[in-house]
């Protein structure tokens, strides 16, 4: 058995593995829009907070939001679940998939993910693929990974210990999500892009300067930190902070760059949605911006490898993230204020 | 980012179907979703995280000459798994697996044991037992 849900890879597996469960649904939304929508969009480094012993470096909101937020929007109703019974999480998962024909978002890890290159075999437990259907006989399933060109296959073993990673973020318990059901009316796209965009500025500026880690301020904190990793952690331990950064960056779930470019990306199809043509001059802006952020994850590569003729520094990188967090500060107080005029 | 300056550098992704997917805009200012097959800057960032593993193999293999360490720890060591992780993973305690990295009591060790952690592993009971 295997429903039919055509695959398409996506930057990212969260907004992928949403698009592939409301494609099943007859809702075709782009990437773009379902992360513009899901307010996706965001900026948090946070020292005391650590994943393998280095700092957080996110471009992004928390895993599973996403999910909530566009489903809200929408009016979808959506189950999800945790099981402390390995069995029961697998029998749920058959349930929903042979009884009642529906696919399944899974968070899984990546370290036993079998069709994944070793060398991206980390202890990370944040990634989203959806689970399609199952070869009865085989005792294997059909997947949707959107960091995959085609369906691929997984065995109900691999499957079983990939929802179960341990240790890595948080341990994840088999949790799977999936829509119940769908209005049989959807809500005008204009109003919706409206909120979410000003949801975004919204949660990219209006933190406290008592909470630096968050937001624009956010990017303006590593500006100020990066400076003096070289001083205060020494060569080596400043290169793997800042190969982390990068990895944070451009790797784990495509981090600023990627993602600021999904979000111009958005806000080209917003200015269509909603006939607001200003949209299509911050889409603009916001491609410069990603464009900064590529160069400071270039610069970033050159520095922990360093090629002839090339003497990029710390300096150089805290110059580029005070760059990147006028120019974001900037945009957002116009983004916000453009959307206010149209929201009246 | 334009089309065309979306990087195409193969390396990890190399004889798999994973792939990298870039957003960047066409000749008239279109945003598109283009295939990439990497980039060299998360590459060299991850090798950062790849040599930092293989300096901490390498100091294992060191005590393991000495007679200080079991084979185990190695293979663990290289997988990224600490004692708790190995711990959660095995089944078996972190005092039980501390005895086990004694390579004394590890050439002892029968193989249902053996191939409990070599299923964590992923390698074979053989594998486990042999060091580079």
């Amino acid at each position: 058995m295997e429903l039919n849900i055509i695959h398409q890879p996506t930057a990212h597996c969260e907004n992928g593995t949403i698009s592939s469960l409301l494609r099943f649904y007859g809702i075709n939304l782009s990437e773009p829009m379902i992360f513009g929508l899901a307010s996706g969009l965001y900026f948090t480094h946070v020292p005391f907070l650590k994943m393998g012993g280095m700092p957080v470096t996110s471009f992004r909101t928390f895993p599973g939001v996403l999910f909530k937020r566009v489903t809200k929007l929408f009016g979808i109703k959506t189950k999800s679940q945790r099981f402390l019974n390995k069995e029961k999480a697998m029998h749920k998962l058959d349930e929903l998939l042979l009884v009642q024909h529906k696919p399944v978002g899974c968070v899984v890890g990546m370290y036993y993910l079998p069709y994944t290159p070793i060398e991206y075999r980390f202890h990370f437990n944040g990634h989203n693929i959806c689970i399609i259907g199952k070869d009865e006989a085989k005792n294997e399933y059909s997947v949707l990974d959107t960091n995959v060109i085609q369906k691929e296959k997984i065995s109900y073993k691999d499957l079983l210990k990939v929802r179960f990673a341990i240790g890595g973020t948080y341990p994840l318990m088999g949790q799977m999500y999936w829509i119940e059901s769908v209005p049989t009316q959807l809500p005008d796209l204009k109003p919706l892009i409206l909120k979410s965009i000003n949801r975004t500025c919204k949660e990219m500026l209006s933190h406290s300067s008592m909470v630096p880690w968050l937001g624009v301020r956010g990017i303006l904190y590593l500006s100020k930190k990066i400076r003096s990793w070289e001083e205060k952690m020494g060569q080596r331990e400043a290169r793997q902070n800042l190969a982390q950064v990068i990895r944070m960056l451009e790797e784990i779930g495509t981090g600023g760059a990627g993602f600021r470019f999904i979000y111009a990306a958005f806000l080209q199809e917003a200015a269509a949605v909603t006939n607001i043509a200003d949209l299509n001059t911050y889409s603009k802006r916001m491609t410069e911006i990603g464009d900064k952020w590529r160069e400071f994850a270039y610069k970033g590569a050159r520095i922990i490898k360093k090629r002839k003729g090339e003497s990029f520094t710390y300096n150089d990188l805290g110059d580029i993230l005070e760059q990147i967090s006028v120019l974001e500060k900037d945009f957002f107080c116009d983004l916000r204020c453009l959307i206010a005029e149209h929201s009246k | 980012m334009k089309i065309e300056d979306v990087p195409q550098d193969l390396k990890y992704y190399k004889g798999t179907n994973v792939r990298d997917v870039n957003y960047a805009v066409d000749e008239n200012g279109q945003y598109k979703a283009v295939l990439s097959d990497g980039w060299d800057a998360k590459t060299d960032a991850l090798d950062v995280a790849w040599e930092e593993v293989e300096e901490q193999c390498q100091e294992v293999l060191d005590r393991i000459k000495r007679g200080e360490t079991s084979p185990l720890e190695y293979h663990a060591t290289k997988n990224l798994m600490d004692i708790d992780l190995l711990s959660s993973y095995s089944g078996f305690s972190k005092r039980t697996i501390r005895k086990h990295y004694n390579p004394e009591i590890f050439s002892k060790l029968d193989d249902d044991i053996l191939s409990v952690y070599a299923d964590v592993l992923r390698i074979s009971v053989e594998e486990l037992k042999t060091i580079p």
